[in-house]
């Protein structure tokens, strides 16, 4: 198996893209990529997309093939591949991008995610992202995706202690972070109180513990580590890729706080990358709602299970903190358009481990992990990049 | 161009649902409706009530205001998105109701919320140019919002009469300017009961964009800012939407607040703007320059620079003023607004 590194990244705006069509934004994102990465599209030997549900958002199937060919790649007969895998299907591309190059199969091979989520009316992309859950055994007897991490909320703070300021605590965060972000689609600051006295959606969580409907692709240019330096002085390593299954539906869970995927997706993680959670210096993590991000903390080892409330509480995992979490902005306030999710994860570690990450640079920042979760946690993808081979 | 309003008239179903009582229904916070849409109450029509009658009550208001006599009326345009008949016109039965036939034009509009405004704009032309003596633009709509839907909050029935000539207006209209563009952002298809609507994408794009750009543009053509203005109305879908606009293009709560009738009426759509109008002209003085900027989805935005004259002061008290109508109102539960609205089926 070869070293892999990351070469070139690329990210379009996140946000409520109404005059951007999905085929817009995916070149946006893979031109902007290959530009940073230096290359021509000859050099291109494959692509990965992440699209959750094209079909149901756009009406549009074959996505690999669609990308290809409005990348300009149709007349080089690139190998185009779309992978799926709900809100993980960002992270699951990046990794199969990963898996490509590493095996020799491929040289320069581009990772991407994309979804175009605002084109239909609420309902039928609510529809489509409860499709991420067990729909027969969750979807058809009436819950909703709020309503299943609403139960893993409630059992938290029944546990543990957890509290809805607590909760809200990681919206403040994740907001104020995407202030200096100028892709996210929210860069306005939040307060405790504008959690609280947002509509409730599922009990114990409100409008602003959710992530927002998102348009937006990004996209990573991968190349052979051992080649990296030709194309920049800047390649950021993938020192692990790991993903890991778990029970579609969350009543399957033996503990409904804990996604048995992201514990198993960080164990292979940490062991591949020879590194523990203590070596991990910031993380973008999986906060499709504010009680993942907490349980996301605690199943990746930066604190004791039951801790994560009061960790963001007291500010660990803020810029500043002991190990900053979501400086993007993370799914709450840079957006969440679900296929490119993962994806612009592994962009936001990239500029990061530069330095090109502007006001909100990590300072000393060598090791970045990403942490990527399809539906409840039926699938995790975790990633480690790091400055050093 | 010399023209302008002649006389105004409006009218108001006198029943009223609160947004607590549609909330309580649907289980939703009505609070944060309130708040969120700063609407409190809206109008409901008697079960005898449709478009054409509210269009029939304003337009005999506006006649009475200023004593016009009926048969001097040579157009008459109704602008509605609640035309009782799909085929055959509201204009009609007002121009008979009133007296205004045989030796008139008459034709409905339809432009979801502006197409009262594009009815005045029709008769500035036409009596501008002295083809007409004198034009009625209608405003009037019992709209529909799908029971359960956002809309349902505001959805509201009235509507304004404009009696729009040349000689002895009561308020010049200075200039008119339009701003249109293919915009889906709100429709009824043929056959169906209910509107639809784009969420979110009823803002920025469509809203927003179109009330600016139609206010800016046509006040950068006359050379005006909006302290030139005492007045201000925007189209009212909520109370939210023409504040924040308000504030965007430089215009202070003062200069809209008595033009602001949403707040105790809900959305009268086509009769949105011109009632805010009609309860500006009820208050202003000689002299006082108003900016009226209507909305419709579809999308469009008609915007009126208007003058007000030292004749307003003798036909205020010939009709019932904006605020008289909104007073005293009946209050109703759901279920006999549901009768109202028909709602109930039987």
């Amino acid at each position: 198996m070869r070293d892999v590194a990351i070469i070139g990244v690329g990210c379009t705006e996140f946000g409520e893209l109404w005059d951007k069509s999905f085929r817009e934004i995916f070149v946006e994102a893979g031109i902007g990529a290959i530009q940073d990465a230096g290359i021509q599209g000859g050099k291109i030997d494959a692509l990965y997309v992440g699209n959750m549900s094209g079909g149901r958002f756009i009406e549009q199937e074959h996505i690999g093939a669609l990308i290809a060919d409005y990348a300009g790649l149709a007349s080089l007969h690139i190998p185009s591949t779309r992978v799926e895998a709900a809100c993980a299907s960002g992270g699951l591309a990046l990794r199969q991008g990963i898996i490509a190059v590493a095996s020799g199969y491929h040289d320069i091979v581009i990772a991407g995610g994309a979804e175009k989520m605002t084109d239909v009316d609420v309902e039928t992309t609510t529809d489509a992202l409860a499709s991420a859950a067990d729909r027969e055994w969750e979807g058809v007897m009436g819950a909703t995706f709020p309503g299943l991490y609403a139960m893993i909320a409630r059992l938290h703070m029944h546990r543990y202690g957890t509290t809805k300021e607590q909760l809200a605590s990681v919206a403040v965060k994740n907001h104020h972070h995407g202030t200096m972000n100028p892709k996210a689609q929210f860069q306005n600051e939040i307060t405790i109180d504008t959690v609280l006295n947002s509509v409730m959606v599922a009990d114990p969580l409100h409008v602003f513990d959710c992530s927002p409907i998102s348009d937006g692709a990004s996209a990573v240019v991968l190349a052979p580590a051992e080649v990296a330096h030709k194309y920049t002085d800047t390649p950021i390593y993938v020192k692990a890729s790991a993903q890991a299954g778990g029970t579609l539906s969350l009543h399957d869970r033996k503990d409904i706080t804990t996604l048995d995927a992201t514990l198993a997706a960080a164990k292979r993680a940490y062991e591949m990358a020879k590194v523990t959670p203590n070596d991990i210096d910031f993380a973008e993590v999986h906060d499709c709602f504010t009680i993942a991000e907490i349980c996301a903390i605690e199943d990746l080892g930066f604190v004791k299970k039951g801790e994560g409330g009061k960790a963001t509480q007291d500010g660990m995992t803020a810029i500043g903190g002991k190990i900053p979490v979501n400086t993007s902005g993370g799914l709450k306030a840079c957006g969440h358009p679900v296929g490119a999710t993962g994806v612009k994860q592994a962009v936001e570690i990239t500029l990061q481990l530069r330095g090109e990450a502007g006001k909100r640079q990590v300072d000393g920042a060598e090791i970045g992990l990403t942490h990527n979760v399809g539906g409840t946690g039926g699938t995790a993808v975790v990633h480690i990049f790091g400055r050093e081979r | 161009m010399d023209v302008g309003i002649i006389s105004y008239g409006a009218y108001i179903p006198r029943f009223r649902i609160r947004i607590e009582e549609i909330a309580k229904v649907w289980g939703d916070d009505a609070n944060s409706i309130t708040e969120g849409l700063m609407v409190y109450e809206k109008s409901v029509p008697d079960t005898d009530e449709d478009t054409i009658t509210i269009a029939v009550e304003a337009a005999r208001h506006a006649i009475n205001r200023a004593g016009v006599n009926p048969e001097r009326i040579e157009a008459i345009f109704t602008g509605s998105e609640s035309h009782p008949y799909a085929v055959k016109p509201t204009s009609t039965v007002v121009a008979e109701a009133i007296g205004a036939t045989p030796s008139l034009t008459a034709a409905d509009f339809q432009f979801a919320c502006k197409a009262g405004t594009a009815a005045i704009q029709a008769c500035l032309g036409m009596a501008g140019s002295g083809m007409i003596d004198l034009g009625l633009a209608i405003g009037s709509d019992v709209s529909q919002g799908a029971p359960g839907d956002a809309l349902e909050y505001t959805a509201a029935a009235g509507g304004v009469a404009y009696v729009i000539g040349r000689e002895n207006q009561v308020a010049k209209i200075e200039s008119t300017y339009s701003y249109t563009t293919d915009t889906p952002d709100f429709w009824r298809r043929e056959g169906m009961p209910y509107p639809e609507h784009g969420g979110r994408f009823t803002g920025e794009p469509a809203y927003f964009k179109h009330v600016t750009s139609a206010a800016s543009t046509l006040m950068a053509r006359l050379g005006t800012k909006p302290s030139d203005y005492n007045y201000a109305i925007f189209h009212q879908p909520n109370g939210k939407f023409p504040t924040r606009v308000a504030k965007t293009l430089g215009f202070s709560s003062e200069q809209i607040k008595p033009g602001l009738v949403v707040t105790r009426l809900g959305n009268t759509y086509s009769g949105s703007c011109m009632m805010g109008l009609a309860a500006t002209l009820d208050i202003a003085k000689p002299g006082d320059r108003i900016l009226m900027t209507a909305f419709g989805s579809g999308a469009g935005s008609d915007a009126f620079s208007i003058s007000v004259t030292d004749r307003i002061e003798g036909i205020r008290s010939g009709a019932p003023s904006v605020e008289k109508l909104l007073a005293n109102p009946i209050y109703i539960d759901y279920a006999r607004y549901a009768k109202h609205k028909g709602k109930i089926k039987l």
